[in-house]
Parts: C-alpha cells; sequence; structure tokens
C-alpha cells in the first residue's frame, strides 16, 4: 500500500477538515467582534489556519476537472520547495510582527494584506503555466476565476505596497497625482480585463497573461497614489476585502472549499467593514476611490489663504498645569503624535494627577483618530485608562460645552473646524471633535507641520487655543510635574 | 465538485460574512482588519495545493515566492491581531515604553 492511499490523504478526510477549518474561521471571527472574546477569537482563527495547512500538505492522489492531480507531497523537491517557502515565510513574517511598534500597525497590516494578495496573482499565474504546458487553456470555469484572481490578486499587491509607503512616510502623505489621471487608470483598467477577454475567448499566451498582471499593477499603483493618508485605513480594508474576493476565486479555480469559504468570508466582512470604516469619517467609498482615479476632492491646503500670516499663541508647561489643576472638567483629545511619542503612560499619570486633584478628566475618542480606527482606544488600554473613561465623538461632543480645557495631544485632523464651516476643505462634512467649544483648548504639537491630511488647521489660530510645542511624551510630563508642585 | 455547488458555497459564504460583522465597536475595527487579514492567509493552502504541479524553474520559483508570501500573511496576520488586542488586557504593573518620537503628528 503506498502512501497515498493512506486514509488520512483522500480527499474526504481532508474536506472533512477543511470543514473544521472554517467552521472556526467563523467562530473566531465572531469572537473578535466583541472586546471580552476577540483574544480567544483570533487564537481559535489561527488553529483553524494550523488545520487547513495541515491537512492540505496530508493530501494525496485526487481528481479534480476530471484530471488526476498528484499529491500535494509527492517527492522530495516538492517538500524542498515548500520549506523553502515555508521557512524565508516564517523568517520575515515572526521578526516583523513581533518587532513592529504598536505605531506603525496599521502599515503592518497593508504588508501582510499585500503579500496575500500577491501570492493570489503568483499562483494564479504558475496555474496558468502549468495548463499551458499541458496542453492549452483550461476550460472557462477554471480559466475565468483564474483571470480574476490575477486581477485582483496584482492590485490589492500593489496597492497595499503603496498604503504602507504611504503610511510609513517613504511615500509622501499627501495626495500624488499625475497628468491625466483618470485616463491612464481608465487604460489600465481597459487593457488588463482586455487582455483577461482575449484569453477568455480563446488566445493562449503567457504574454497576455503576464499583460494583466503588469497593467493590473500599474493600477493598483496609481489608484493608491492619489488618495490621501487620512483615508489610508478604508483602503487599506478595502484591499483586505480585494484579497478575500481574490482567494475566493483562486478557490473555484482550485475546487477547494477552504478557500472559497474563507475567502469570500473576508470579502463580504472586509466590505462590511469598509463601509463602516468610511461612515465613522463620513465619507463614503466611492468617492475615496474616485479621489484615486482624479475625481472627487483632492486635498489641498483647502483654507490656506485664511490663515495664513496669522499667529498662534504659544504657552509653558506651567502655565497648561495651572489651566489643568483648577479646572473641574479636562477631556484629553489624543491623536497619533500620542502614539508616536508613545505618551499613553506619561498621559495616564498626568490624569491620576489630577484626578488626585479632583479634576474630572474624561477622554474623546475620533473614530479615526490615530491611522486606524481603534488606534488610540488599544494604546490608552495598554496604559491602563480605564476604559468608562474612554468616550466616543457622540458621546464627548455634547460635554465640551461644560469642559473647562481641552488638551489635544498631538491630534490635528480629527479637532479641524474646516470640516465643519468650510465646503471648500477636502475634508469638509467629516464629523469632529467639537473642542472649540470648551473654555480653553491646549494644543501639544511637535512643529507647526499641518496634519496627516495636509491641511491647515484654524483651531490652532483661535483665540481659545495656546499651543505647547515639543514631543509629546516631554510635554505631558512636564505638565505632570508642574502640577504636582502646585 | 462542480461549478454550481461551488457557487452556493461562495453565496453562503458571502452571507456569513455580511452577518458576522453586522455589530463591532469602533474600537474593535482594526483588530477585526488584521483578523481577517490573517484569514486570507488562508491563500498558503492555494500555494500548496499547485506546488506539484510545478515543472519549470520559473515556476518553481513563483510558487516558493507565494508560498513565503502566504506564510507571511498568516504567521504576521496572526500574531499582530494577538499583539494588538493583549493591549486590551488589564495589567498589573504597566511596564513603560521607550521608543524615539520622529514623527509628525496628524
Amino acid at each position: 500500500m503506498t502512501l497515498a492511499t493512506v486514509w488520512f490523504r483522500s480527499p474526504d478526510f481532508v474536506n472533512a477538515l477543511y470543514i473544521v477549518a472554517f467552521t472556526l474561521f467563523i467562530i473566531g471571527l465572531r469572537g473578535l467582534t466583541g472586546p471580552n472574546t476577540a483574544v480567544r477569537g483570533n487564537k481559535i482563527a489561527a488553529v483553524g489556519m494550523v488545520i487547513a495547512v495541515v491537512a492540505t500538505l496530508l493530501l494525496g492522489e485526487r481528481q479534480v476537472h476530471g484530471e488526476t492531480l498528484p499529491a500535494i507531497i509527492s517527492g522530495w523537491s516538492d517538500v524542498w520547495l515548500i520549506v523553502l517557502g515555508l521557512v524565508i515565510g516564517t523568517a520575515i513574517g515572526i521578526p516583523s510582527a513581533i518587532k513592529v511598534k504598536m505605531t506603525a500597525v496599521p502599515q503592518m497590516v497593508a504588508l501582510f494584506n499585500g503579500v496575500g494578495g500577491g501570492a493570489v496573482a503568483l499562483i494564479s499565474w504558475s496555474e496558468y503555466r502549468h495548463a499551458l504546458e499541458s496542453g492549452g487553456n483550461p476550460e472557462l470555469q477554471i480559466l475565468i476565476p483564474t483571470l480574476f484572481a490575477a486581477i485582483i490578486g496584482s492590485v490589492s499587491f500593489w496597492g497595499s505596497n503603496i498604503a504602507f509607503g504611504k503610511l510609513q512616510e517613504i511615500l509622501p502623505g499627501r495626495p500624488i497625482q499625475l497628468p491625466g489621471q483618470q485616463f491612464i487608470n481608465l487604460a489600465l483598467l481597459i487593457i488588463s480585463v482586455g487582455c483577461a477577454v482575449l484569453i477568455a475567448t480563446g488566445r493562449e499566451s503567457e504574454g497576455l497573461f503576464i499583460g494583466i498582471l503588469v497593467s493590473a499593477a500599474l493600477l493598483g499603483n496609481l489608484v493608491v497614489l492619489p488618495i490621501g493618508g487620512a483615508d489610508m485605513p478604508v483602503v487599506i480594508s478595502l484591499l483586505n476585502a480585494f484579497t478575500g474576493l481574490s482567494a475566493a476565486a483562486a478557490g473555484i479555480a482550485l475546487q477547494n472549499t477552504v478557500l472559497i469559504v474563507a475567502g469570500m468570508i473576508v470579502g463580504a466582512s472586509g466590505t462590511i467593514l469598509t463601509n463602516l470604516m468610511a461612515v465613522a469619517m463620513n465619507r463614503s467609498v466611492p468617492s475615496i476611490i474616485a479621489g484615486g482615479f482624479g475625481g472627487g476632492t483632492i486635498a489641498t491646503g483647502g483654507g490656506d489663504d485664511d490663515t495664513e500670516g496669522k499667529s498662534v499663541r504659544s504657552t509653558s508647561a506651567q502655565d497648561v498645569a495651572i489651566q489643568l489643576a483648577f479646572a473641574r472638567l479636562v477631556v484629553i483629545v489624543p491623536g497619533y503624535g500620542m502614539a508616536v511619542a508613545q505618551a499613553q503612560h506619561a498621559v495616564k499619570e498626568l490624569t491620576r494627577v489630577l484626578e488626585g486633584k479632583g479634576v474630572e478628566v474624561r477622554f474623546g475618542i475620533h473614530p479615526v483618530a490615530g491611522r486606524m480606527p481603534g488606534h488610540m482606544n488599544v494604546l490608552l488600554a495598554e496604559a491602563d485608562v480605564p476604559y468608562d473613561q474612554l468616550k466616543e465623538m457622540d458621546d464627548i461632543n455634547p460635554e465640551f460645552p461644560r469642559t473647562d480645557v481641552v488638551l489635544v495631544i498631538g491630534a490635528n485632523d480629527v479637532t479641524n473646524p474646516a470640516a465643519k464651516d468650510s465646503p471648500e476643505s477636502p475634508i469638509y462634512g467629516m464629523p469632529i471633535l467639537e473642542v472649540s467649544n470648551a473654555g480653553a483648548v491646549v494644543v501639544l504639537k511637535r512643529s507647526m507641520g499641518a496634519g496627516f491630511a495636509g491641511i491647515d488647521n484654524p483651531l490652532f489660530y483661535d483665540e481659545k487655543t495656546s499651543l505647547l510645542f515639543g514631543d509629546a511624551k516631554e510635554s505631558v510630563g512636564e505638565i505632570t510635574a508642574e502640577v504636582q508642585s502646585l | 465538485m462542480d461549478l454550481l455547488t461551488e457557487i452556493a458555497i461562495l453565496v453562503l459564504a458571502a452571507f456569513v460574512g455580511f452577518e458576522v460583522i453586522s455589530k463591532v465597536p469602533n474600537t474593535l475595527h482594526t483588530p477585526l482588519m488584521s483578523g481577517t487579514n490573517a484569514i486570507h492567509g488562508i491563500v498558503l493552502v492555494g500555494a500548496l495545493l499547485v506546488v506539484s504541479q510545478a515543472s519549470s524553474t520559473l515556476s518553481k520559483v513563483l510558487l516558493v515566492v507565494a508560498v513565503a508570501f502566504g506564510t507571511i500573511n498568516v504567521i504576521g496576520g496572526f500574531l499582530v491581531t494577538d499583539r494588538m488586542l493583549s493591549m486590551f488586557k488589564r495589567k498589573p504593573d504597566p511596564v513603560k515604553e521607550e521608543a524615539p518620537a520622529d514623527e509628525v503628528e496628524s
């Protein structure tokens, strides 16, 4: 009896394991939607993944579309190829996931998403090569999903890389536009789909297939480049859904249930999540993508003229300490600046000291503060700020009129009144934290630079506002020391 | 498995995906995105399925890269999600982290 006929290598047994795997994905995903079950949910999904991968490695000889395929591991050369891939992937994946700073997590998600899309594109390319080697184009029910997976996978890979580059600030966060962008993007889309149609209607050419991959790659680059940094979380979420869809398409081509189910669940849930994020920013997904196509609003310095030449009022840690210590209610509005300065523990300490003086402290968390929804909650939770002190935007906005001092720590766009007052602003319509309703506003900033979206903020020129320049962590530390000495 | 069975599975999976995510607090958007990101690391299975078909050197290189990409997606995805979520857990004594700040705030 050869290994290929052993019961645990039969397709039926492996398919049964696949069912267990995707059940665990669904249970895990549901766990991820609740704060108390999330950690366990992630682990359950990871167990599902291990089962799916091990099951696949077991798979023996099988029939797919009437063709007898060899076992997954049918010789030492397969073992070497697989081990090589797994070792390289592990050697890159583990350190990058463990060493990444919490502030850099969004771009890491973009990168991990990109490689997933890249894998799909490569799988479909090698599948097509295999089909050509063994006699020509496969039947349409394999060919069409393969072509679809190639286009979407390639777009997702390159789009995610650009998103990574923007968030990592290798590329400028502000929108980059080419002349005739709309025309170029449309042309690339037509070339890519056109090549796919040529292949689907009978042409057998690897060149055309590479044409699909390359034009989709350029499209992925050019669509994400003009999108402003502030919209990037939505874009990453959308590309995440794309990768899921391409995985499902690859699953149809390969007749593999776990790929179809897992890919489609991600495709569907990713779409919903993208929409939830866009709604939180009062942006619509089509308008963000339209921005990528050269239409819609492009973030320029809307309102530049108004603020040019106006002066800001800078203050000292001592003054801020006095303002805070004698306030009844202080609302802290954290943003990306708190994240990069790793100031969350210092902020927690300041909160503790202020509460010791009888000051009520709340945190106003904008849904998209930082670079990702929930970014601030994660950091503040790390510093042990009680969950009930963190208020969402809709809960904290009515509180501002009775707030004595708002302390804005490295947040910019989410407090920008231009989103309410100036229709020509690129972020016009985005709900903001209405901090200017408070008695006084203190903004901790590194410098007078504009925010991530590249838009000037009239809040800084408001007469209620004073600015304390410097590293957020040091500034907060100084303020805390001053409060203690009062 | 015929095409229609596959499409049936696809449609049902889509509804599962929609239903599971219907109500999520803002706080969990990022970990959830990262978690779904890890799950589409299932493409690793797709890469493993086609390795034995590779005959030319180019195909072999493509698939080794695909397996490596899939592995990065799976391992990186689950680890990063776990790290993100561990921030929500209560810690008796918070450890202070030192990290340079060299970026502008948003």
